[in-house]
């Protein structure tokens, strides 16, 4: 048993290896072949040379930190929001009937609306703050969310509800003890898709109408022909996403460890 | 025989009749079962594929209810599900979620047990079927076997008065079966209860039983009843003597040539 996984985890490390090496292989390419595409005047392009200027310009200015903040903090509040209420909704949803036939047909609706479309009439409704941002990535991540969580339950093997009555398990306990844990791993895929829509949404809603933040940068980076901006904000955005993206799955591997992979 | 309602009947099943759907589409899945399961017996149930095996046993378990008759568990007729009537399922239904431990433990914190107490009856169960080792892991670090037998412990560990168990060896492969067979003996020997268990291996459910019930479909209902009388403990020995083959005949005929199929009838 205890070799076996030893040997298992030994390969795991070897692929992990491979891959990271790979990996960087594949990125030192890419930035030769921008600085080889920027040197050679073929594009209008800033190489990479004059971009890491400019990143250390905008740390210097402490200009990146306040346009980071402002962007993360826009989505996270959107989005613990749009998770913390979606999990309930979905659930009721899953659990009863009559709350699935009463929400799903607005959900299915606003499902289909690109939540940047809602952006126009946020702003009439709501004035030029940080609500209108906010209610849109809400919607964002809470639309994800809640639509993971229904599908979870609904989902969930009927044997095991079946086993828990058989033990003497009312509802109560059969929600909280069977259907809850059940589901979780939709719940955090959900999170998942969530977080990223969430972060797509902040930063196309502050190309539009916002006076801070990463897409801010760019738009005003547009405006001025300031392409090494544009670059750093790209890339910040990428990276930031990326790592966002990373903790989720992280936390979801450890919150599913229990799951059978194959 | 004992009457329903007699002290020593466990299971009574009178005139069962169960249909799923209605209108042109109506389906008798049981008709007319009449059958008492004794305190403390052994009883295997085999039969064709959907004669009503699994309608029969998720009645007594209450997940299923009747259309018609009644089913009494202890003189009581069934309403639902309880703690007096484990089950074991064929796909072992473990919380994937909970350690070895805490599986056997569900069922010991619906009853309120305090957790040292707690601790206790799931070690002893899990020591039962040999799972100590594996008290503390994850039922995916489990063969199907050890799942099977952890599913048993956490029947047992709620002291329920029947067992229920449906094609609990089905997904093992036959040298794991002819193990979890004696295994479950033993259990059952050590721990005596009433045991209603379906199979469609005939050689198991003459293994393991004092009566064995066949069954027969389209409807659902009781083909034929077959004493096993054969001594516990059974072992190796019994299963290749001519005793054992009597019966086993006796049984195969009853299931193939009677119920109307010539040939083996195919299970999934
Ligand atoms: N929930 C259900 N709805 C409709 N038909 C069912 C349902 N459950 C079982 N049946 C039908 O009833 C018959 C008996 O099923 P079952 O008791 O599972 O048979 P067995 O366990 O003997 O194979 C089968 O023909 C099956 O298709
Ligand atoms: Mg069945």
């Amino acid at each position: 048993m205890a070799s076996e996984q030893s040997a298992s985890s030994a390969m795991a490390l070897r692929f992990d290896l491979k891959s990271i090496g790979l990996g960087v292989l594949s990125f030192v390419v890419g930035i030769s072949l921008w600085w080889l595409a920027s040197a050679s005047n073929a594009t209008p392009l800033p190489g990479p040379i004059e971009v890491l200027e400019r990143f250390g310009r905008s740390i210097g200015t402490g200009q990146l930190w306040i346009d980071i903040r402002a962007s993360i903090g826009r989505v996270l509040a959107g989005f613990l929001l749009g998770s913390i209420i979606a999990v309930p909704v979905g659930f009721l949803m899953g659990w009863y009937r009559v709350a699935r036939g009463l929400i799903d047909p607005w959900i299915q609706f606003f499902r289909v609306i690109p939540p940047l479309a809602i952006i126009p009439l946020a702003i009439v409704t709501m004035g030029i703050d940080e609500t209108p941002k906010i209610f849109v990535i809400f919607l964002a991540a809470f639309l994800s969310a809640v639509v993971a969580t229904y599908q979870g339950v609904v989902s969930v093997d009927k044997t095991f509800i079946n086993a828990a009555r058989v033990l003497g398990a009312k509802d109560w306990v059969i929600f909280t003890k069977v259907v809850v844990p059940a589901s979780t791993p939709f719940i955090l895929v959900g999170f998942r898709i969530g977080l990223g829509s969430a972060w797509a949404t902040v930063v196309a809603a502050e190309l539009i109408a916002a006076q801070s933040g990463l897409g801010f940068r760019m738009q005003q980076g547009q405006l001025y022909y300031d392409l090494p901006v544009i670059f750093v904000s790209l890339i910040t955005i990428g990276v930031l996403g990326l790592i966002m993206d990373r903790l989720v799955v992280l936390a979801e591997q450890r919150l599913t460890i229990w799951q059978e992979r194959v | 025989m004992t009457m329903t309602g007699t002290p020593n009947t466990k299971i009574a099943f009178k005139n069962v009749r169960r249909v799923f759907g209605d209108g042109p589409s109506a389906f008798v899945a049981l008709d007319h079962l009449n059958l008492d399961i004794f305190d403390g017996e052994f009883v295997t149930v085999v039969g064709p594929s959907g004669c009503g095996k699994s309608t029969a046993l998720n009645i007594v378990a209450g997940l299923l209810g009747v259309s018609a008759g009644e089913c009494r568990v202890d003189g009581d007729i069934v309403t639902g599900p309880g703690p007096d009537r484990g089950v074991i399922f064929q796909q072992y239904a473990l919380f994937p979620w909970l350690t070895v431990r805490e599986n056997v433990e569900f069922g010991l914190k619906l009853q309120g047990k305090e957790k040292s107490e707690r601790r206790k009856i799931a070690d002893h169960y899990i020591a039962l079927v040999g799972l100590t080792d594996f008290a503390n892991a994850l039922p995916k670090m489990l063969s199907g076997g050890m799942k099977q037998r952890c599913a048993i412990a956490r029947a047992y560990a709620v002291n329920p008065k029947v067992l229920l168990m449906d094609e609990p060896f089905g997904a093992l492969d036959a040298l794991t079966r002819v193990r979890m067979q004696d295994q479950l003996l033993e259990t059952w020997s050590k721990e005596r209860r009433t045991v209603m268990f379906i199979t469609h291996d005939v050689d198991e459910a003459v293994y393991l039983a004092n009566r064995v019930i066949v069954m027969a479909a389209r409807p659902g209902r009781l083909q034929e009843i077959i004493d096993v009388n054969l001594p516990y403990p059974r072992n190796d020995e019994l299963r290749l003597s001519p005793q054992f083959a009597e019966i086993r005949n006796k049984v195969w005929h009853a299931v193939y040539t009677r119920s109307g199929q010539q040939q083996p009838a195919l299970e999934e």
